[in-house]
């Protein structure tokens, strides 16, 4: 484990933000902060950017107790963006790369790589109120990653980027992966947590209530829900092994939706089908993030 | 580089390369040594047209008196005619005595389609003033009335004298005290006030542009605010500077392009500073300013106005930074601003009044007291200040400004990262108390 928070605890004057809060992010990975609103994902952020201290409880870092000085080692993005409007935006990348220990040549080497990727180098003597609100985007998350932090924290990476550029920075985050670096990423936009993430931590009311690997959890919460196509020689009814739920046909290929019952496995299933139809899809339709959230996030309601 | 030092520097150099910082800094000393110098110019240019004054005078007792000067010609006439008025009669005014003065003293008039000149109005008069009192002590008739008179007029000016530890006597002057005393208090004034807001401002812009969430992820809050407190003083120090040396530049070379003493001392002036008036006095008493600028404390004044200036604006600014930490807005900021203003023009009035008897009770207490001390004890400083008080003063100072950034940090370190409703000071105590 890379980074490993236990047993946190963290209330604030009339509420309890963070209830004994454990989550482990494994090493070179993608580990997504899910939950609502007000569950408690910043709070447990800013405790590992030690920016707030928990009541009780510790961070482990690379196998140790975090320190002070492994802020260095982290890049944190938080959710509400903000630099300084009337600095110039190559100044101000600079003066935050040395708070984050680079010294001043190194930080204006690597920023002048960053910039030409990703097409702003025209405005590096421009202040960042010039800017679009996309281009202060980018340089916000140059910004974060430049110290090429083993450790990245992006709370809603995504908000206020366009497609177009949301695209580009999940290529950079995936590139950032492939490279080692380990990346903690809260958010609410449970399509990017299947795109982007290998595991996942989903905090609701203070508490962890669900956490693990994005397969083995879609499998664990798969509702028995197939898809099925092909050409019928006999059309599938509702029986003691499959019940069927949708059935539609296009030109000679019937569609149907089947729930199998528990007991069944896959390949009994398929056996099963294949007697009565030439099957030419056969799909198990496993739940979304986006349903787990709900279900999960609705039962803990 | 230390991280506090990173700070240090990005404050100090964004703050003193902004266009407006630099023609602020380039503009005042002009704009300081306008204002204290056009009046003066301006009296010294005379109006080189001479207008014609109208002198009715019926008694012909008093008509010869008045000489033509450059500014106006006198033309005597029997009456006042109505072609006075007229406009192509260029008549700047109309001088009418009607009866002899010294038995009627209000028979004298003065008539102008505009506002009598105040010059003309005061050498009217000056001459007739003289003529009438003259002519009173004449009737009299007691030989060498006027030099009795003369001789009776004496005018007192007191020589004061302090004696030293050592025995002597060094000739002092209050005016000196007090004028040096009240540049020092000033300047403590306004740094504070000007560089406190600016270290408030500063805080408030990171907290509203939500940077401030990167740059606690990366330095503690307390080194942030510290940095920015040393970064802003520096800015002060700059431009302190700046002004010191510009201003004067400034001064020596208009007092050498115009040829002081003439300009300098205009015989016009009125009232002006009581300091300068009696350093004159005393200059012309014999006593040369060097002197009785060198009896002064001037190594004490220096030494204390440094820490008094440290301690003050240290206690102040990062009283303001835990204002700024805890407001979301600027118009926020009055609840908290009020009784900090309300403190420091106590302190200025008590300075004021401190000044009229330094070693008072309002003036001793205020200059003991840690938030007035700074402002106060520059005024005493001047006329003898024991040890004992500068020593109690100064550590009363420093305790309670090391005590108040202690509480502010913490109040800082909570604040910054709340947003929304305004905290109550109920809410603000909580926050030091969080661990």
């Amino acid at each position: 484990m890379f980074l490993e928070a236990k047993n946190i605890h963290k209330s604030f004057a009339n509420h309890t933000a963070l209830n004994d809060v454990s989550i482990q992010v494994p090493r070179g990975k993608v580990f997504g902060l899910l939950g609502p609103n007000g569950a408690g994902k910043t709070t447990l952020i800013r405790i590992i950017n030690r920016i707030t201290m928990p009541d009780q409880g510790e961070v482990i870092f690379d196998g140790a107790p975090i320190r002070p000085e492994d802020v260095a080692r982290i890049g944190y993005l938080p959710e509400e963006r903000g630099l300084y409007k009337k600095m110039k935006v190559g100044e101000q990348a600079i003066y935050l790369a040395q708070l984050k220990g680079l010294s001043a040549s190194e930080a204006r080497k690597r920023l002048k790589k960053w910039f030409e990727k990703f097409g702003i180098m025209p405005w590096w003597d421009k202040k960042l109120e010039e800017l679009s609100k996309g281009m202060q985007q980018k340089v916000q998350f140059i910004i974060t990653v430049l110290h090429e932090p083993p450790l990245l924290i992006l709370d809603e990476p995504f908000s206020g980027f366009d497609p177009v550029n949301a695209e580009l920075l999940k290529r950079e985050i995936l590139e950032l992966r492939d490279k080692g670096h380990t990346i903690i990423f809260s958010t609410h936009n449970m399509a990017s947590v299947e795109e982007i993430c290998d595991n996942i931590a989903l905090i609701n009311h203070s508490k962890v209530v669900l956490q693990g690997n994005v397969e083995e959890i879609r499998s664990h919460y798969r509702s028995g829900i197939y898809e099925v196509a092909g050409v019928c020689a006999e059309a599938l009814t509702t029986c003691a092994d499959y019940e069927v739920v949708n059935h539609h046909r296009v030109g000679t290929v019937d569609h149907y939706q089947l729930k199998k019952a528990d007991a069944l496995t896959n390949a009994e299933l398929i056996r099963l089908i294949s007697e009565k139809m030439d099957v030419r899809l056969f799909n198990e339709k496993l739940p979304t993030m986006h349903e787990i959230f709900l279900k999960v996030v609705g039962e803990s309601e | 580089m230390s991280k506090i030092l990173i700070i240090i520097q990005r404050e100090f150099l964004t703050r003193i390369q902004k266009k407006s910082f630099i023609l602020l800094t380039i503009l005042m000393p002009f704009i300081i040594a306008g204002v204290a110098v056009a009046p003066l110019l301006l009296a010294s240019i005379k109006d080189d047209t001479q207008h014609t004054v109208m002198l009715v005078d019926k008694t012909l007792k008093y008509a010869p008196l008045f000489e033509d000067n450059e500014s106006y010609h006198f033309v005597t006439a029997p009456e006042v005619l109505p072609e006075f008025r007229e406009e192509d009669a260029n008549v700047k005014a109309v001088i009418l005595i009607s009866e002899d003065l010294v038995e009627n003293p209000n028979a004298l008039k003065m008539y102008s389609s505009e506002e009598v000149p105040a010059d003309l109005q005061r050498l009217t008069e000056d001459i007739l003033s003289e003529k009438v009192r003259a002519d009173k002590l004449a009737s009299y008739n007691v030989e060498g009335l006027e030099e009795i008179i003369a001789s009776a007029e004496v005018n007192i000016s007191a020589q004061t004298v302090k004696w030293t530890d050592d025995g002597g006597e060094t000739s002092s002057n209050s005016g000196i005290a007090l004028g040096v005393g009240f540049l020092f208090t000033f300047m403590i004034y306004m740094f504070v006030m000007s560089y406190g807001g600016m270290v408030m401002q500063g805080v408030m812009e990171e907290k509203t542009n939500r940077i401030m969430e990167i740059i606690v992820s990366s330095v503690k809050p307390f080194q942030l605010m510290m940095g920015k407190i040393i970064g802003i003083a520096l800015v002060g120090f700059v431009q302190i500077a700046i002004w010191g040396v510009m201003l004067t530049a400034i001064l020596t070379a208009v007092a050498f392009l115009v040829g002081t003493p003439e300009v300098a001392t205009p015989p016009t002036m009125m009232g002006g500073d009581a300091a300068m008036q009696t350093v004159v006095a005393e200059a012309q008493a014999g006593n040369p300013i060097t002197e009785i600028l060198g009896a002064l404390p001037i190594v004490e004044l220096l030494i204390m106005f440094v820490l008094y200036f440290i301690g003050g604006y240290l206690l102040y600014a990062s009283f303001f930074a835990a204002v700024g930490a805890s407001i979301n807005a600027q118009e926020d900021s009055s609840q908290f601003m009020m009784p900090v203003i309300l403190i420091m023009v106590f302190g200025l009035y008590a300075a004021l009044y401190g000044a009229e008897n330094p070693d008072g009770p309002l003036a001793f207490y205020a200059s003991i007291f840690p938030l007035t001390s700074p402002i106060v004890m520059m005024v005493r400083i001047p006329f003898g200040v024991p040890l004992w008080q500068e020593l109690l003063s100064l550590a009363l100072l420093y305790a309670s400004a090391i005590f108040i950034v202690w509480m502010s940090g913490r109040i800082y370190r909570v604040g910054i990262l709340m947003y929304g409703k305004k905290p109550t000071v109920k809410e603000i105590l909580k926050w030091i108390r969080y661990s």
